[in-house]
């Protein structure tokens, strides 16, 4: 017998709810049910940026709330953008990102393709390659700082082990160029599986008919794989691009972590120095600028880039 | 045609790819074993060079991690009368006295309390607007859904300068209220939707029938279409739930004690000398990372789908 939700809810619904009124219409219904979420989001999302957005034409700070707040008009923003420290963020920042997300592309895609080749245990090994991105960055951060420690680390003790450079001859975190790495090391670790997930769906939808017609028109492994595996995956490899872009340009937790922005300010990131100027500086005014220029340099370059996605997506 | 698709991957190619994505899984699970095994070490191993594979086990970590200790010299502990508790012998035997308990638990716990609260309240509100979206006519739909899920791209520090205001004129500051609060609206998007794509999944069809048979709409949502989208509701609830877990910039820029979750507390446990006290931190991250662990391995049919907002199913 079958015994669908449906039969068994016909068979409980006494005659007495059957012939009672429907209830409230749909429509308010409708708002009833979207109404907390919107107001919670404009409450804790909209409302700050506007917010944020009228500081930044001021020069309030935050320690002190009894100052008088003056408007500066644009002066925040001039500032700002003329100022050549913040370039220089910029730069790290386009450092960080760029490495980490050729890194992330290399390695997660790489990984991707062996796995689709669908050996015994595959689903295992994935779970498990997957754990580091579900952490928390903070903790791992901190974490690395011990594997990265000068001369004692681990890190520097597998260096030396394999290419008998001398375990204290460079700091991983330290001065010398390196700490830059250090973290795209880290969020490399920490995110190549993210980047491989969704690889790995792309290459799992290309249907199998494709290549079975390839194989008959005698096209070689290596064409099928420029030109079909490669463009067939591309919508999920950029969408991925994507996640990874809007999250390390906001990156902090993990960094932070790492090396505070620096030695000196070599690894200052720019959501690292808003940190500073905004809860360590207090100058709410000016960080209220800054902030706002960087939320709208993420949004503008998310924008391009969907509508790029979108017509790669077309083709 | 040959009995294997031309598909297929050959025996050797499977056998190549098996291994190097086992290397690769054994490289990147390394830093995870070495946490664990130096939260088991004591303080001088876990900093000797070279750093020690095989060590003498110690629960040391997990002890000074959870109390608070005082050095005692070696008149003054012969003094007392000898311990008896097992954690009382580990500190002894370092030429120390547990005074108290830690500040850990409470972090931990807070980290627990506000992970729970703010899923459950993301949960509820996301299932209802997800099944309004779902379901209904919403004027400006796909706009609404959108904004939704914009706010997840603002940068934390962006929101942080004005809601660490507002928190402290509404006496929000450093509260476990104002916490999930946060960690809800933060989680919000991600809840929508994911649940929207799961509820989108159900067929039409039940609700309908019940419709028929009298429900009204309310009555309809609750006993036809929420036990179907348990499952989805279910992986929804882990992904908000190792979010707020995990979360760090919120956290360290609005508590500072009372409300204090473990993420901004673990790097600040010291060693009573002052120095950082790396096995008591490796027991934390321990303790810490591996409910997290537990739940990757039960959400791993959901994990892309999580991941990705719902944009990409399978």
């Amino acid at each position: 017998m079958t015994d669908t939700p449906a039969d068994r809810i016909a068979r409980a619904t006494p005659p007495a709810i059957a012939r009672r009124v429907r209830g409230l219409p749909d429509r308010v219904i409708a708002w009833i049910f979207v109404a907390p979420t919107i107001f919670l989001l404009l409450a804790v999302n909209i409302f700050p940026l506007i917010w944020t957005i009228r500081l930044s034409f001021t020069n309030f700070a935050a320690n002190k709330p009894n100052a008088e707040v003056k408007w500066v008009g644009i002066r925040n923003y001039t500032r700002i953008l003329t100022d050549a420290d913040t370039w220089a963020n910029m730069q790290t920042t386009a450092h960080f990102l760029i490495w980490t997300i050729f890194f992330q592309v290399l390695i997660g895609f790489a990984l991707a393709w062996l796995i689709n080749r669908k050996f015994k245990g595959n689903d295992l090994v994935t779970t498990l390659i997957v754990i580091p991105m579900m952490l928390s960055p903070a903790v791992v951060g901190n974490f690395w700082t011990f594997l990265y420690q000068p001369q004692i680390g681990v890190v520097n003790y597998v260096v030396e082990f394999l290419t008998g450079i001398p375990a204290d001859s460079f700091s991983m975190l330290g001065p010398g160029g390196w700490a830059r790495w250090s973290i795209v090391i880290v969020d490399t670790w920490m995110w190549t599986p993210f980047v491989m997930l969704i690889c790995l769906a792309g290459l799992r939808s290309i249907p199998d008919y494709i290549y079975e017609a390839a194989e008959v028109d005698r096209a070689s492994k290596w064409r099928q794989f420029w030109t079909i595996t490669v463009p067939m995956a591309l919508p999920f490899l950029m969408l991925a691009v994507l996640f990874r872009g809007i999250e390390n340009f906001r990156m902090f937790d993990l960094v932070v972590l790492l090396t505070g922005g620096g030695p000196g300010d070599e690894t200052l990131l720019a959501s690292i120095d808003l940190k500073r100027e905004a809860f360590e500086k207090w100058r709410t005014g000016y960080s209220s600028a800054y902030a706002i220029i960087l939320f709208v340099t993420v949004f503008g370059l998310a924008s391009i880039y969907v509508k790029a996605l979108n017509r790669v997506k077309q083709r | 045609m040959s009995a294997h698709s031309v598909t297929a991957a050959s025996r050797k190619a499977k056998w190549v790819a098996g291994i190097l994505v086992v290397l690769y899984a054994v490289l990147t699970l390394l830093p995870l074993l070495w946490i664990i095994s130096t939260s088991f070490k004591s303080g001088p191993d876990s900093i000797s060079y070279p750093p020690k594979v095989f060590f003498q086990p110690t629960l040391e970590g997990y002890v000074n991690l959870f109390t608070t200790q005082a050095r005692a010299s070696a008149e003054d502990l012969a003094t007392l009368t000898p311990p008896e508790a097992w954690y009382d012998e580990i500190a002894w035997a370092d030429g120390m006295i547990i005074v108290g308990p830690s500040r850990f638990g409470q972090r931990f716990l807070n980290s627990v309390i506000i992970g729970f609260g703010s899923t459950f309240l993301s949960i509820v509100l996301g299932t209802l607007s997800a099944y309004a979206f779902s379901r209904f006519r919403v004027p400006l739909r796909d706009d609404l859904l959108f904004f939704i899920l914009s706010t997840r791209m603002m940068p934390p520090i962006v929101v942080a300068i004005p809601i660490f205001l507002m928190f402290r004129s509404l006496g929000l500051s450093d509260t476990h209220a104002g916490m999930i609060l946060l960690y809800t609206a933060v989680n919000l998007s991600l809840a929508v939707w994911l649940l929207k794509g799961f509820i989108d999944e159900i067929p039409r069809d039940y609700e309908e029938a019940a419709l028929i048979d009298g429900y009204t709409r309310f009555q309809a949502f609750v006993k036809v279409v929420l036990p179907q989208a348990a499952t989805g509701i279910a992986s929804t609830a882990i992904f908000c739930l190792i979010f707020a877990w995990n979360e760090y910039a919120f956290a360290v820029l609005l508590t500072s004690g009372n409300a204090q979750t473990a993420p901004p507390f673990i790097p600040t446990i010291l060693s009573v000398g002052g120095g950082i006290d790396w096995p008591a931190v490796a027991a934390a991250a321990t303790l810490f990372l591996l409910p997290v662990v537990v739940f990757t391995i039960l959400l791993r049919k959901h994990l892309l789908r999580g991941i990705t907002f719902g944009a990409v199913r399978r």
